[in-house]
Order: structure tokens, then sequence, then C-alpha cells
């Protein structure tokens, strides 16, 4: 339990040291990037990755975020901070919405994954075509620096603000892991009618969980904001943070709670290596994020995180399946 | 304890339960036997909530439970096992222990330390880090009959726990359901293992083609020409009193 | 609102293109309806074939409709190695993982196919591509009016191929009992490649048949899958009748809705139709192939 939060700890301490270390704008807009990229996933692995419920919708809830955030900045002038809190909830209420509408139709495994998709493409259509949401045009926040509009001309001080939001849903990440509530999460991830059996309200688990995974990931939908100033319907709503969010967790290791923050990184860093071998050429990196996903399922299903443990066991006496009958010689090692 | 009360249940044409009775006294062992496809499953299936009934009730100490999921009759102190056992295969048996146990403790710790507890008593407090896919198929059933003690039920209801374990396992686990009983726990336990239901049981009932045919002590109900025909097909009570007298 | 010819235009545009959707949907039911599988890297082999039937008709000069013949060929192989070698062998059989493996393929696809070609927009005019029929005053495009038969012959064959040959009979056996299947000698591996080879060849065809009248880009495909998962759960799971049904109806919903929405919301009544059915009938859906 405390190594969890242990390791989270060095993971936060190295990331919060490098604008110390690099000064480089390019290196600081990949870490700022990849950490709202952490951070979406955080909110898929929750409920995705811990609770086996795969969504391919998450950008429901990156969107509400943003659009929230934007709509209550732009039209009506509101603090940002305000906005965030507004954002957040925002995307609470569309986790549950979605949940409660899928969930109690009994949707699961592909079902419920495409009829997220079709929850964010709705959403997204609407953002497009409303001239409340900016229609085509998108939104455009002003560009106003200070601590109180969430906006900061250092980059260094947004890969900190990022960071902790990182941390904040890292740490609470582990401390689901070791509650109740996750062991129940869990528990219907594994096999619904046996958590049923122990008393788990299999609903309310799942309900929980959307909901709690959509304010993660709307709260990363209003850094995106808050970063580049500028948010559509294809940006917010776009299928493609859902599938960075999906794709991050099951690289770096699916319920894992460090498994969004080490696939967000190693898969971009990999796109980065690819984009400078390859040249200029678009798609390129996003080409091989595929392969990448197709390996990790087929040949990986731990991820990342998965493969260190594998190694790490190597050699030693691993919890070997029990078979009476016929005892394996195996090589204790005397290490 | 636990009454049945003219249970019905369909599956489109075939009716697996026919207007079936049974009732548990609290404190009792209760055994529920019958040929394979006599609804036996699907009776506990109901009476747990995963099934709704077509017609009939359950009620558990007095009150009408037929309506309630099978979460809330968990709460109230129903716990089954399943007969094909269902682990939660990524996790290792501490873990699926105490998913159960946390339905009475909140705390991870508390909750871990009845597992580790539960554990020990069914035999197997050795395999607590091992996944649970990793257990043999006796391992298994104990742990399915762990998961179920851990949530502390009133009332357990055992679906085949010693179907397909050998005679030395099947001695293993006996006296552990036996303690069970002997600390308050009700049971009704479905069973193949004759030998096991004579040893534990002190009332049996006994379901055919979905209908209560025969109930009453284990002895008694053995010798059920009725029971017999059920077991072995029309005739055969007759049969082998025929040669029970041809051998006297 | 809109004179009923207007009405009954977009009506008659909406079947005409509602019949190639159902085209497209047929291979993905098909495959559903067999491997219980959903194929979300459908939408990416039909930008594949699209690119294909361009690249035949600029390149070689191949009218599309001729192309029919080589492109439904070479997709069946494609179809056929890509289920052996890639989603088999990957997703172990486990059906969260074949989404996910068919996600990755389209993602691959799709940015493959922007490398090559970037994301411009490419398109073929041949004789009958503007070419207009008049039937009791409407003026109906050539083009699509022959998309329409195509897609209607394809779903008859298809048909027939399934209920009167022996390779539609192993294809059925292996839909309903792949133990059983097994059991008597079926080799159940390559029913497997052979169905979703049947798949993605009909997409070829769709693609032949709509390629005079439409464009191709790297992501034209994305627009079509959630429609034909629509058209597909609409007209029951692995259902072919209920797959050209189903697109038919899809076809009008969209043609109208664009009449009475506009085009920027023209799909949203497909998505809200998709969910709807998802929500409303799940039973239905896993009632179908449980
Ligand atoms: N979900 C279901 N849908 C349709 N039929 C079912 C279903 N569950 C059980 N049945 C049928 O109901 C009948 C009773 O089955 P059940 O499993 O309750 O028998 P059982 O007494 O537990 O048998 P066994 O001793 O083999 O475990 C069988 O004919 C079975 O095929
Ligand atoms: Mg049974």
């Amino acid at each position: 339990m405390t190594r969890g939060y242990l390791s989270i700890i060095v993971v936060l301490a190295i990331l919060a040291a490098l604008p110390f270390l690099v000064a480089s704008n390019v290196v600081l807009n990949f870490v700022v990037f990849v950490l709202i990229i952490t951070l979406t996933a955080q909110g898929w692995n929750l409920l995705g990755g811990v609770g086996g419920q795969n969504s391919f919708g998450h950008a429901a809830f990156f969107g509400t975020g943003a659009y929230v955030s934007a709509m209550l900045q732009v039209h009506y002038g509101v603090n940002a901070w305000v906005a965030l809190a507004a954002a957040i909830a925002g995307g609470a209420v569309v986790g549950w919405i979605i949940g409660f509408l899928s969930f109690r139709a009994g949707l699961k495994g592909s079902y419920f994954a495409l009829v997220t998709l079709a929850f964010a493409e709705v959403l997204r259509i609407l953002a497009n075509a409303m001239e409340f949401t900016g229609g085509a045009a998108g939104l455009l926040l002003k560009l106003d620096t200070g601590f109180w509009n969430l906006q900061f001309s250092s980059r260094a001080a947004f890969v900190w603000l990022a960071l902790f939001f990182v941390a904040l849903a890292l740490f609470i990440s582990q401390w689901i892991a070791n509650s109740r509530f996750g062991a129940h999460l869990v528990a219907v991830r594994e096999n619904e009618e046996a958590a049923k059996a122990l008393g788990v309200d299999v609903l309310a688990v799942k309900l929980r969980a959307i909901t709690i995974s959509g304010a993660i990931t709307a709260t990363a939908g209003c850094l995106y904001l808050q970063y580049f100033l500028y948010i559509d319907a294809n940006i917010a709503y776009g299928v493609w943070i859902s599938i960075e969010a999906l794709l991050a967790a099951m690289v770096g290791g699916r319920g894992l709670v460090l498994g969004p923050i080490i696939g967000a990184f190693s898969l971009h860093g990999l796109g980065e290596v690819t984009k400078l071998a390859a040249g200029r050429v678009p798609g390129i990196d996003l080409a091989v994020y595929g392969a990448v996903l197709i390996l990790v399922v087929g040949f990986a299903p731990g991820g990342i995180l998965g493969l260190i443990n594998k190694l790490r066991f190597r050699g030693r006496p691993r919890p070997e399946p029990e078979k009476a009958a016929t005892p394996a010689p195996k090589t204790e090692e005397a290490a | 304890m636990l009454e049945v009360e003219t249970v019905t249940k369909r599956f489109g044409g075939l009716v697996a339960v026919d207007a079936a009775s049974l009732e548990v006294r609290k404190g009792q062992i209760v055994g529920l036997i019958g040929p394979n496809g006599a609804g036996k499953t699907t009776l506990f299936a109901v009476i747990a909530g995963f099934l709704k009934p077509t017609s009939g009730r359950v009620v558990l100490e007095g009150e009408d439970i037929t309506g309630e999921a099978p979460h809330i009759r968990a709460r109230l102190g129903i716990a089954r096992t399943f007969q094909i056992v269902q682990p939660f295969a990524g996790l290792n048996v501490r873990e699926n222990i105490a998913v159960g146990a946390y339905l009475r403790h909140r705390s991870a710790a508390d909750a871990h330390a009845k597992a580790d507890a539960v554990a020990h008593r069914v035999g197997l407090g050795e395999d607590l880090a091992k996944p649970a896919s990793s257990l043999t198929v006796a391992g298994r059933k104990r742990l399915e009959l762990a998961r179920a003690l851990a949530t502390e039920p009133k009332l357990l209801l055992l679906d085949e726990v010693l179907a397909g374990l050998n005679p030395s396992e099947v001695r293993d686990i006996v006296p552990v359901i036996q303690a069970i009983r002997e600390d308050g726990v009700t049971i009704l336990m479905i069973e193949h293992v004759m030998q096991a239901v004579m040893n534990l049981c002190e009332q049996v009932y006994v379901l055919s083609q979905g209908r209560m045919i025969s109930e009453g002590a284990p002895e008694k109900v053995c010798t059920d020409p009725q029971v017999v025909e059920a077991y072995l097909g029309k005739g055969a009570a007759e049969r082998l009193a025929r040669m029970e007298t041809g051998h006297a | 609102m809109y004179p009923i010819s207007i009405v009954a235009e977009a009506m008659l545009n909406g079947l005409l293109t509602g019949a190639v959707y159902a085209l497209i949907a047929l291979g993905l039911t098909l495959v559903y309806g067999v491997l219980h599988i959903i194929n979300f890297a459908h939408g990416a082999f039909l930008t594949v074939a699209m690119f294909a039937v361009w690249a035949a008709y600029v390149f070689l000069g191949l009218d599309p409709y001729l192309a029919i013949v080589p492109l439904t060929i070479l997709f069946f192989a494609f179809g056929y190695v890509v289920q052996r070698f890639v989603i088999g062998p990957a997703s172990h059989g486990d059906d969260g993982n074949i989404l996910l493996v068919t996600l990755g393929l389209s993602i691959i696809i799709e940015n493959v196919l922007l490398a090559l070609f970037q994301s411009d927009t490419r398109s073929i005019s041949t004789d009958v591509s503007f070419q207009v029929l008049e039937i009791g005053g409407l003026l109906i495009s050539k083009a699509r009016l022959y998309g329409f038969l195509g897609a209607v012959v394809v779903t008859a064959l298809l048909w027939l191929l399934l209920v009167r040959t022996d390779t539609g009979k192993a294809i059925r056996a292996v839909a309903k009992e792949k133990l059983g299947a097994q059991l008597i000698g079926i080799d159940v591996k390559h029913v497997f490649a052979v169905t979703f080879g049947l798949g993605t060849a009909t997409l070829a065809i769709a693609a032949c048949l709509l390629m005079p009248t439409f464009y191709v880009n790297p992501r034209v495909g994305g627009a079509f899958v959630l429609v034909a998962f629509t058209i597909v759960v609409l007209g029951g799971m692995g259902s072919i009748t209920g797959a050209l049904a189903g697109g038919l109806v899809i076809g009008v919903v969209e043609s109208l809705c664009s009449l009475y929405l506009g085009d920027s919301l023209g799909q949203i009544g497909i998505f809200i139709i998709f969910i709807l059915v998802l929500l409303l009938r799940p039973t239905g859906l896993f009632g179908a192939r449980a």
C-alpha cells in the first residue's frame, strides 16, 4: 500500500524537477501536452482499466469540460477557476447520464464501447452546429495571463499546474485502489454475477466509476482549453482524444495507478522518435500507435508495467499454479 | 428462517421449477437433492434473487423478499455459492475473499483480516497470495465457500460444493461445513454426494422435474419409492423392492 | 413545410444512398453473425477499397464497374489474411480484445493512407457520373441507380451463398455451434477467415459502386463506420435481409434529417437511432446470439 504511494511520489518528483533541468520550450510544450493526455487517460483508466468498461467515447467528457469552461468564460465572463469547477461538475453529470442510460440498459463490452462513441459523436455534431458553442468556428479565450485567470506565460508554471491535477488524480486512484469501492469495481470487472452474490450493487458501482471518470477527464479538457486558449468541436469532442485516453492507459498498464502516466509518456516519446526518424510524414506517429495497441492487446495485456513486473519476477519463485499431482521441478534461487 | 412458497420458474416453454415449496428453520442444515436438470440450481437462483420467479414468494425471516435484488439479499444475510465456480480470475485468493468481507467491513484492513481468517477456516490459508486462476478444482470450491462465508451470512446456500472432489477432499471439507453450522449459520445445500447428505443434513427435500416430490429425514427420503423412481426410472422402486425381498 | 416533390426526391435519394449503406453494413453483419465480433476496422477497409478503385481508374484506366471483379477477389484475399494472421492471433478470441485490435488496425490504415495520400480529397468522374434518368418527374442519377441495383443483387447473392452452397452451410454451422462444427471436422479458423474475407469483399463492391458519385480521403471510412453499425443493430445483428432493410431506413432518415435540420446536423439522426436501439432493445440484440 505505502509502496504504491512511494512510486507515485518518485514519478511526480522527477516531473516536477523537469522545468529546472530543461529550459527548452519544445520539451516543456511536449510535457504539458502529455500531462493533459495523462489526465484524460487517468479518467479512462478508472472506468475502462479498473472497472473493465471499455469506453470509446471519453471525448464526451473531455469536450464537456472544455466547452463548459469556455462558454462560461466567453459568454458570461465567469472566473476561470470557477469555470474549471463547473467544468468538472459538468463532466461528472455527463458521465452519470451516459452511465445511467447505458448501464441500466445492461450494455457491456463492445456495445458499451460503441454507445459511448455514439454519445460523443452526438455531442460533437451538436457543438459543431450550434451557435452557443461557437459552431464550426469554435471558441477562443482571451489571452490574459495570471494565476486567477488560469493562464501562465511561463511554460514551467503550466507544467506544474497540469502536474498538480495529475498528482491529484494519481492519489485519488491510489486511494480507490485500496478502498472498498476499488475492490467492488475490480470485482465487477472480473465477474458481475459473483460480485452481485457478494452484495455488490453493480449498477451503483459502475455509475460511481463513470461519474468520477467523467470528472477527471473533464478536468483535462479544461486544462487543454486553458493552455491552447482555443477549442472547436473536432478537437474537444473528436474521436482522437477518446483514442488517446484508451491508448495511454492500455499501453502503460490498464487498471494500474501509474499506467496512464507511463503509457502517455512512452507512447508520445515513441511518437516523437518516429517523427524524427521518418521526417514530417503526416500521421506516421499515429500509425505506430495503432501497431503498438495491437501488440499490447495481443502480447502484453498488462502493458509496460505488466512487462516490467514479469521481468522482475523472473528467476524468483513466482506464485505457481498448484498442481499437487505433478510436482513441477522448480529451480529455487539461493539469493 | 427461509420459506419458499409455491415457486414456479419458466424458461419459455420449459417449466424448470414447478410450484415448489420448502422451509428452512434457523440453525438447520437442509439438503436439496434431485436428479440432473431437476431445477435445483434454478430454485437457488430464485432464492438468491438472480432469477425472478414466474410466480410464488420467497420469504426470509417473515419478510417477503421476492422483489429484492441479489445484492440486497446478500445484505439481508443470504449468501450463495455457484455450482459452476465463478472466481474473480484476475485476483488472488485474499482479494477474492475480501470482496465478500467488504460487505460488513468498510476498511481495507478489516476486510483483509476477515478474509485471512475465513481462508484459514476453509483451508486456503496457505494460498492467500496465489492467483485464483491457479487453484485446483478443490481449491476453487473452497474459494466459493470462503467468499460466501466472508459476507457473514445468516443463510448459506451451497450448490454442489462437494461435486468433483475426491473422497479425501470430501472428508476434509465436511467438518468445515459442520463447524460453520455450529457457529449458527443456517445452511441449505444442493448435493449429489449422498454420503455427505446423510452425514450433514437433518432434513432433505427432493426435487424432480421441477416438483418437490418428497421431504423428511434423509433415511426416510432415500427409501421413498417416488424418490427412487425419480433417480432410477419408472418401476425401479418395485424392482428394487423385489430384489431386496429376494435376497432376504 | 417543403413541397411534396422535394420530400419525395429526398426520400428517393435516401433510398439510393441507403442501398449502398446496406451493402457496407452487409459485411459487418455477416462477420458479426458468424464470428460474433464487431469489426471496428470495417470503415478503414472501405477507405482502402475506395482508394483502390480510384487508383485502378487513375493509373490503369479501369472503369469502376469493371474493377468489381478483380477488386472483389483481391479484397477477399485481404480479409482472409487479416483475420487469419492478425486479428485471430492477436485477440485470443476475446470480444473486447477484437474490438481493440480492429481499432488498432483502423488507426494504422487511416494514418498510413494519410502518409501516402495526405488529407486531400480525390474523386473520379466516369461517363456515368453525371448521367440522369427521369422517372415520373424525378431526376435520378444513373450511377446511384446502379449502386442501388448492385446492392440488391449482392445482398441476394450473399443470401444464396449462405443458404445454398457448402461453404455457406459450413459458415452457418460455425455460427450456430462452433464446438460442434469443430467436432464434425470443419476447420473453424478457415471458416472464420473465409467469412471475414467475404465481408471485406462486399466492401470492395460497395467501393466500386460508390466511387463514380462519391469522393475518397483517408478519413472517409470513419464517416461510414457508425452508420454501418447503426444499420446492423437496427436490422438485427447477423441478419442479411435486416441489413438491407436497415440500410434503406437509415438512408431515408439521413436524407430527411439533412433536409429538415441542415447538412451539419444530418447525421445526428443516425446516431440517435443507434443509441436508442442499443438502449431500448439490448435484450433483443444479445438475444439474437446469446
Ligand atoms: N437460463 C436458462 N434458460 C433456459 N433454460 C434453463 C436456464 N437455466 C436452466 N435451464 C433449464 O432448467 C432446467 C433445470 O436446470 P437446473 O440447472 O436448475 O437443474 P439442476 O437441478 O441444478 O441440475 P444439476 O444437478 O445438473 O445441476 C434444465 O432443463 C435446464 O436446461
Ligand atoms: Mg445445478
